[in-house]
């Protein structure tokens, strides 16, 4: 594997040919998994999508600065909410896409903002705290501000959101498109597939840029990094935003894609499977978080489609509850994997190097 | 005025309960610099277990203190084998790995014993047998039960026995070596295998004390209760300053406080905007206040900038 990346970045033909093969491999996969496994895995893969913008957003935050969040998930709220209320019968207000997620996005940054500037004297197991406190914190609001004004709904949620709408074509109906039929699940797969991209493509270019290896430094040690002369509060700052935003614009496209918002989406335990994407995938190395997304969104729900069947095969009945089985099953997954790898299935070179360990 | 002292005694019991739990995230943190994450799961499971056999022993006939001590007993082998070996499997072989590696074992463990739970106790919440004694006691015109006294006095107790344990015994001061450097601590012929073993085994067995004291203050337990009363624990540490033996006793005790008067008053004091179930933003709040202002907790000693 490591030889074969080795010689696409010395081969430039090599390079094209390998992601004119990748790209065709992502248009076509909508076709070929809803077609084999059906409608449930497709949005499953959507949701794959979703949560690799979430990781790696999360991922400058924890893998690029090093600075450890357990309220990621925070932002994902805050971008949803967003959407829920500006498109929905809620308050009937019914803004168009394009708006709301640039504006989740932004207000998701502030959030991170606002969550970073009292912490930034923070470290280690303080920030987590903080952080993890933050996010239960949304929570807890988003739970309880249906009275005395009704702002969330409290623990019902939001209903009946709008789709997304592009050009006047809501992606919740099949779209003719030059004779072909588009279904749903397929155009939202084509959306968060670009939207993804996108973020792959920014996230690519902070990290080498002059703020990505601000942030590496700042990682290493931040004292050594003042020295150097980076603006230690600004590059920090700028991190949480960055990465609070990535959720906000996940967050949004999730309230759009879902319909449905409610407090249940936005618990710790969600904010830790993104922090266990990073790290399991290979903290600070992008394509290893974006395994770490693909396989912690895929594992749990294949164990879940797994776990019942199988009882039945082996034993003629369901004997144990499929979906503690499943999670139970997904935890034991994440022990083995992180004793035999620590430095999770991918990590970056750097990272590896300095492990020495983990050398082949 | 009854009132304020209703939910002094409230918070008192609470904060007792927290601060047992809290002990045992301090102890491992001050060894090992790691945030046991599984520790709230293993509260559950101590008060699931207490409960299944004071729920098997109630129709026995043997007097009710005698009842839930053996729930205890047996509640507390589980837990400390339980946490004996999850710091085996889970932490040991991560010892030099990179710091947020035993973070995602922790996680991974927390999720085990949670579904394990659920597959041997199913979804349902669980009635703790009423085979205590629940006599009244007025004082000043608020009421405390025979149960609530024990549990503070219990935890009281155990706590003090903790302190004895660290500062007097032989085996609390290789505990006391190995948190201040285990390396040398090494050198001085400690066997920090055994000393952290212990650490885990003594955090497990107050786990399951304090399982078996929430499961019967509030008659009930399910297998999702240790997630939430673990961050509170947690979050009680941190705010006595982790690490810190007395800074949990503290920080468990003035958490339960806080939580209750807070939830006590907070309608009053924002004119009913916000009612009592906004209890855990309090906490969370004053944790984040205290942080900010005061990062190494209350009684922490000044490590701020640790990484």
């Amino acid at each position: 594997m490591q030889r074969l990346l080795a010689s696409l970045r010395r081969d430039r033909r090599a390079a094209m040919i390998a992601s004119l093969v990748l790209g065709v491999v992502l248009a076509v996969l909508p076709f070929v998994v809803g077609g084999a496994l059906g409608n449930s895995w497709l949005r499953v893969l959507d949701f794959a999508l979703l949560y690799i913008m979430l990781a790696l957003g999360l991922n400058i935050v924890v893998g690029f600065a090093g600075l450890l969040d357990l309220g990621y998930i925070a932002f994902y709220a805050v971008g949803a909410y967003l959407y829920a209320l500006l498109a929905s019968p809620h308050f009937g207000l019914h803004l168009p896409v394009w708006l709301i997620i640039p504006a989740g996005a932004v207000l998701a940054g502030i959030f991170g903002v606002l969550l970073g500037a009292p912490t930034l004297r923070l470290r280690g197991d303080y920030l987590a705290i903080v952080t993890l406190g933050f996010g239960e914190i949304i929570r807890i609001f988003l739970n309880n501000l249906n009275a005395p004004v009704n702002i969330t709904n409290g623990p019902q949620g939001i209903s009946g959101i709008d789709p997304i709408r592009m050009g006047g074509i809501s992606l919740a109906r099949p779209i003719d498109f030059l004779g072909i039929t588009v279904p749903s699940l397929h155009a939202y797969y084509y959306l968060f597939l670009a939207l993804a991209l996108l973020i792959v493509f920014v996230s690519i270019r902070l990290e080498d840029s002059r703020i990505g290896r601000a942030w590496v430094a700042i990682r290493e040690d931040e004292i050594a990094a003042k020295a150097c002369g980076i603006n230690t509060r600004n590059i920090k700052l700028l991190a949480f935003a960055m990465g609070a935003s990535f959720g906000g614009v996940a967050g949004g496209l999730f309230a759009g894609f879902q319909a449905f918002v409610s407090p249940e989406s936005f618990s710790l335990m969600e904010s830790v499977m993104v922090l266990c994407m990073v790290v399991l995938g290979g903290m600070g190395h992008i394509p290893g978080v974006i395994l770490g997304g693909i396989l912690l969104t895929v594992l749990p729900e294949f164990f879940r489609h797994s776990a019942g069947p199988l009882q039945v095969t082996l034993f003629g009945k369901v004997l144990l509850d499929p979906e503690a089985l499943r999670m139970l099953l997904f935890g034991l997954a994440l022990i083995a994997v992180m004793l035999y790898r620590p430095a999770g299935l991918w990590p970056s070179g750097t990272r590896r190097r300095e492990l020495g360990s983990d050398a082949a | 005025m009854d009132i304020f002292l209703q939910q002094i005694i409230n918070g008192l019991v609470l904060g007792s309960i927290y601060a047992l739990v809290a002990l045992g995230y301090t102890m491992v943190y001050g060894i090992m610099g790691l945030i046991n994450f599984a520790h709230g799961e293993v509260v559950m499971l101590g008060a699931l277990v207490a409960l299944s056999v004071v729920s098997v022993l109630a129709g026995s006939g043997l007097p009710g203190v005698v009842i839930a001590l053996l729930g205890l007993a047996v509640a507390a082998l589980v837990c400390m084998a339980v946490g004996f070996t999850i710091e085996r499997i889970a932490y040991r072989p991560l010892r030099k790995a990179p710091r947020l590696a035993p973070l995602i074992t922790a996680i991974g463990v927390s999720i085990v014993l949670q579904n394990l739970a659920m597959l041997v106790w199913g979804r349902n919440y669980h009635a703790f047998p009423p085979v205590l004694p629940a006599s009244q006691h007025e004082i000043l015109g608020a009421t405390i039960t025979s149960l609530q006294l024990a549990i503070i006095a219990i935890a009281a107790l155990m706590m003090a026995a903790l302190v004895l344990l660290i500062q007097r015994t032989r085996l609390g001061r290789a505990m006391r070596a190995t948190a201040e450097n285990p390396a040398i601590a090494q050198l001085m012929g400690v066997d920090i295998d055994r000393i952290i073993s212990f650490t885990f085994v003594i955090g497990s067995a107050l786990a399951a004390v304090a399982g078996l004291m929430v499961s019967a203050n509030y008659s009930i337990a399910h297998y999702y209760m240790g997630f939430i009363l673990g961050l509170k624990a947690f979050t009680a540490a941190v705010l006595g300053g982790i690490g810190n033996i007395a800074g949990a006793m503290i920080g468990g005790i003035l958490l339960g406080l806080i939580e209750s008067l807070g939830a006590g008053y907070i309608g009053d004091l924002t004119g009913g905007f916000l009612g009592s179930h906004y209890q855990d933003v309090f906490a969370f709040f004053v944790l984040i206040c205290v942080l900010v202002l005061r990062p190494s907790g209350l009684v922490g000693e000044k490590l701020a900038e640790r990484a």
